[in-house]
């Protein structure tokens, strides 16, 4: 059958859909208000126009790509990864603290975005060998030392938003067979975490010791046959835990990652200071009502009220000049691209194209949750971008890349026998 | 099965959360809605620029300069620092505090002026740091710019409207100006156009970026309008320069039109010391000059007994009345008796026979006296002939209010029967008894502009036309609806009038004012005052009073002049008004050394007298 009908093109057109949306709304957000000339070379929006061009460019390659290309060379293109995140200590530029950037020629590049994609190729090709088995130790070692080398490295950058992008990964392990108590254990430490910040040491000790106590008791009284020791394990492994939060939260994180999270967690309410980003983006997203202001014809997005409103916080934007029907249809937009590619996942005969198709859902989902999460204050502030509507070339070519190689993948599916 | 829908159900989740709690931000909450007008949206009064004004040739006499104020919306501010924001401004704390206070008590929505009219260095400093001072915002609006130093009292003067003013008409806002004075006060609406609305996109930096939404919900002012005076800043100029150092009131008009020429008092000020941030400061001692009383209008205000000024009108009435006619005479010994032990002096010689000419122009007060006589005996009684006489005086426009179109104004007086029986105690007075009104030295008082209309309508051989200050545009209606107004006395009679008032120039009592080759017709007065000095009445050099006007035939120009305590008619008010009149017509003045010794003559002298505190005389 010939590779073009194939294609799914639904993916094709709402990733046409939201990066057109992108271009529109960087201009919205970042013309000048008081130039005549809307259009010129040296603008944002023309400058991400270009970005998509090019990304769109190498996408068609990589469609028209041998199918087995990105497998066989997915530790080739991981390792290349890897070396630009190290190269960075090297040759990085510091932005606002970060090293996370190279510059050459004036065009700047993020290289953690790129590992984003290749850290997805080499867990799908792990994944795809026969003598991997999750439920055995030493590959679940393997697998989760290919994600937790680039998070460590990006960690070091430092850069906190990007590092918890790699969280992803888990539901790609899950849903290749994990332990759900892995899965439980995350989601009860990240509880336990923010119980942990919000309450001082010694209640959350108590607390513990009393939920601890209670569960012993209620369980020796249905069943006689419990063990003391894992349980004490637990209750102290847990205090520990806890106590280390605090620690980390009290004496490693910067006063900024700690403002970022004291603003999400409701402790401080100074809302010219710290929370102004956060506050000024619910401001112009509320402000836009049901139906928008208008294309621009935002007063928060003109006023530049919302910083970095073209970058991370593209989202008030949209909901400012678009209202609620904009916001919806973005939503909605991801939600049926996501569960598009989730849907394509299953239907692969490869392990390997289904733990990349479904990588590439979990990432794209993860950035759609925490930015948007983020602009209308359900997450705390963390500064990663919207999936192809956020400006930056690094980030529109990484999830173009993402797409066209889960296209090739997903078309050449029926050339596959199911191993 | 969770393996394969964990993470489907988790996109379902979130997006299903997203959407509630946008759909409760964007559509349930309008808070935000309001919260991001009042942070991103400044919503001003968009003023149009307050009308020019020009002279009759079309010279700009006001125009406007930028000025900018600093205003306060109370319900926008948040701490700031006091100290760097009174060392920028050079407000006092105190005075900042106040002014905040009031801001606040007038509304917490709608803007106040902080501070006044900041310069413009302050203005580009300030705008640098406007951030720092959330719900402060500079306003530019324009004050007024006076390019002459001459006929502040015509133009009058702008400020700030006050609590009253809000109180009485809801059009305008704290800070806004209005006019308090002259033309700025009458033609107010004219001049200040009608404002509109402007809403203003604003930054995070609290500084304006442009428009709201290219200005689709602002509301365009209407244009002011621009007001051409009939007056003429040259004459005007001149006027006031030859008035320095005098005290009193010349009112000139061009007597087809009833259009003034000039309206001159002294002592005046520079209309430019009401202007700016000084204003309050200069206004205080200008108003508090109570000796020289410069904000005091003489020309409208001043109320003067008219003198010989009046016996032109005297005789018009007799000869309308016939009480006498062009052949009668009346015999003149140095004056005459007109009651037992009652003298009216007169400066003829012994033995002289003066009919209505030589009457005018020898300005012979038996003449005028025994007519006026003649004119109240003629009706039944005393009392029915000062009614009679009164008519004609107040169709000459004397005894009321002209309705001329600036703000403020005298009626003047003339005395009628009422006035009489309560000066006699009764109706027990006759003709002797008001015999001065003959000769204008009695009860009558007339302003200046009175007086020029009165002479204006001598000019004119029987009628005038309402002075007015602002020039109707050709063809166009303006409110001045302006129709001859006839007075009492036929034209037929005004010939020998104004042949006697011509003689007074070419032979009369005022030759000092003939100017070669015109014809001018004139007539002087010479009238005694009193003032209070130490609670005793005392009489003060009389004041020197002019009328004329040129030339004879079809005249341009009418004048009136009082020259406060400058003793007889033809020392100060006849060759002041004699150069005012060559200035106009000629434009060159061809007696320099009379212009020489008028513009540097000074009666502070005169002035002083009262308050020396010894005794002195007067009349010298």
């Amino acid at each position: 059958m010939n590779k073009t009908l194939r294609i799914d093109w639904i993916t094709v057109l709402i990733y046409f859909l939201l990066v057109c949306t992108g271009i529109l709304n960087i201009f919205s957000s970042t013309y000048d208000i008081k130039s005549f000339s809307y259009i010129s070379a040296d603008s944002i929006a023309f400058k991400q126009f270009v970005f998509f061009i090019f990304s769109l460019i190498s996408g068609i390659l990589i469609l028209i790509a041998p199918s087995k290309f990105f497998q066989k060379f997915s530790s080739l293109i991981y390792l290349f990864s890897l070396l630009l995140l190290i190269g960075l200590f090297a040759f990085g530029n510091t932005v606002y603290g970060h090293k996370s950037w190279y510059t050459f020629f004036g065009i700047s590049i993020q290289p953690t975005e790129i590992a984003k994609f290749a850290t997805n190729l080499a867990v799908a090709k792990l994944l795809s060998e026969i003598q991997i088995d999750l439920k055995k130790i030493k590959s679940l070692i393997q697998v989760f030392l290919i994600i937790l080398i680039p998070v460590i490295l990006t960690l070091m950058q430092p850069d906190f938003g990007s590092a918890l992008i790699f969280l992803s990964f888990i539901f790609v392990l899950f849903r290749e067979g994990l332990n759900p108590n892995f899965l439980l254990l995350l989601a009860l430490s990240l509880i336990l975490a923010l119980f942990a910040l919000v309450k001082p040491f010694f209640y959350v000790s108590v607390f513990l010791t009393g939920f601890f106590g209670c569960f012993y008791f209620l369980s020796k009284k249905i069943n006689n046959k419990v063990s003391i020791i894992p349980l004490v394990t637990v209750f102290i492994s847990s205090c520990v835990y806890v106590y280390s939060i605090n620690y980390v939260y009290n004496d490693l994180l910067s006063q900024r990652h700690k403002d970022r999270i004291d603003i999400f967690l409701g402790k401080e309410t100074d809302i010219m200071g710290v929370g102004y980003n956060l506050n000024q983006s619910i401001i112009a997203i509320g402000s836009g009502g049901l139906s928008g202001k208008g294309y621009l014809q935002g007063t928060q997005t003109k006023g530049r009220f919302v910083p970095r409103q073209h970058t991370d916080y593209i989202f008030s934007t949209i909901g400012e000049e678009w209202g609620f029907y904009g916001t919806s249809v973005i939503i909605i937009l991801f939600t049926t691209l996501i569960l598009r590619i989730l849907f394509r996942a299953e239907q692969q005969k490869t392990t390997f194209g289904r733990s990349y198709a479904y990588g590439t859902a979990s990432l794209i989902f993860i950035h759609f949750f925490i930015n948007v999460g983020m602009s209308i204050g359900l997450v705390p502030t963390i500064g990663i971008p919207l999936p192809f509507i956020s400006y930056g070339g690094s980030s529109m070519f990484t999830f173009t890349t993402l797409i066209f190689v889960y296209l090739n993948v997903d078309a050449n599916r029926l050339n596959e026998t199911r191993v | 099965m969770i393996r394969v829908q964990l993470l489907k159900l988790l996109t379902i989740l979130i997006s299903g959360i997203f959407f509630i709690k946008l759909f409760s931000l964007q559509v349930l909450d309008k808070d935000y809605d309001k919260l991001s007008q009042s942070n991103a949206i400044l919503e001003l009064e968009d003023y149009p620029e307050r009308g020019f004004i020009f002279d009759r040739k079309g010279k700009v006499l006001v125009s406007n300069q930028p000025a900018y104020d600093i205003m306060i919306i109370p319900e926008n501010l948040s701490p700031f620092d006091t100290l760097s924001f009174c060392k920028l401004t050079g407000i006092d704390k105190n005075k900042l505090i106040l002014n905040l206070e009031s801001a606040r008590k007038y509304s917490k929505r709608l803007p106040s002026v902080v501070v006044n009219q900041i310069s413009k260095e302050t203005y580009a400093t300030l705008q640098e740091q406007m951030w720092k001072f959330q719900g402060f915002f500079i306003q530019k609006k324009s004050i007024r710019d006076y390019r002459v130093n001459f006929g502040a009292n015509v133009l009058g003067y702008v400020s700030e409207v006050n609590n009253e003013d809000l109180i009485e008409d809801k059009y305008y806002r704290q800070g806004d100006l209005i006019g308090r004075q002259g033309i700025e006060k009458s033609y107010e609406k004219e001049l200040r156009g009608k404002k509109g609305k402007k809403f203003l996109q604003k930054d995070r930096y609290n500084r304006i970026i442009g428009p709201y939404k290219n200005g689709k919900y602002d509301v365009k002012p209407s244009q002011a309008k621009n007001i051409n005076l009939t007056i003429d800043i040259e004459l005007q100029s001149y006027g006031e320069r030859l008035m320095k150092n005098k005290r009193g009131g010349i009112v000139a008009i061009e007597p087809e039109t009833g259009e003034v020429l000039a309206l001159i008092t002294a002592p005046s000020y520079n209309p430019n010391l009401l202007v700016g941030r000084s204003r309050s400061k200069n206004y205080k001692a200008l108003a508090n000059d109570t000796i020289s009383k410069p904000l005091f209008d003489r020309a409208l205000l001043a109320q003067y007994s008219p003198g010989s000024t009046l016996k032109p009108l005297n005789a018009l009435i007799a000869l309308q009345e016939k009480v006498i006619d062009d052949e009668t005479k009346h015999s003149c010994n140095k004056g005459f008796y007109y009651a037992k032990s009652a003298h009216m002096d007169c400066n003829c010689r012994f033995g002289t026979k003066n009919d209505l000419i030589r009457g005018i122009h020898k300005s012979c007060n038996t003449f005028f006296s025994k007519t006026y006589m003649n004119l109240i005996n003629k009706s039944n009684s005393a009392a029915e002939g000062v009614e009679t006489w009164k008519k004609y005086l107040e169709s000459f426009g004397l005894g009321n209010y002209l309705g001329y179109d600036l703000p403020i104004g005298r009626p003047g007086l003339i005395p009628n029967k009422g006035f009489y029986n309560e000066l006699y105690k009764g109706e027990n007075w006759g003709a002797t008894n008001i015999i001065s009104n003959g000769i204008g030295q009695g009860e009558v008082l007339v302003t200046p502009i009175q007086l020029a209309n009165l002479t204006s309508a001598i000019a004119n051989k029987g009628f005038y036309l309402t002075p007015h200050f602002v020039r109707t545009r050709d063809k166009e209606k303006t409110r001045n609806k302006l129709s001859k107004i006839n007075t009492k006395v036929k034209t037929d009679y005004f010939y020998n009038v104004i042949d006697g008032m011509h003689k007074v120039i070419e032979k009369g009592t005022a030759r000092i004012a003939k100017i070669k080759g015109l014809d001018l017709c004139g007539k002087t007065g010479t009238v005694e005052n009193f003032t209070i000095v130490k609670g005793k009445k005392t009489q003060l050099t009389d004041h020197s009073i002019f009328i004329a006007f040129a030339p004879k035939e079809n005249p341009k120009i009418a004048i009136a002049a009082f020259i406060e305590n400058g003793y007889w008619g033809s020392r100060w008010a006849a060759p002041i008004s004699s150069l005012m009149i060559e200035k106009y017509l000629n434009t060159y003045i061809t007696r320099p050394r009379l212009e020489k010794r008028m513009l540097n003559g000074s009666l502070e002298y005169e002035y002083n007298k009262p308050r020396s505190g010894v005794n002195f005389n007067i009349n010298e």
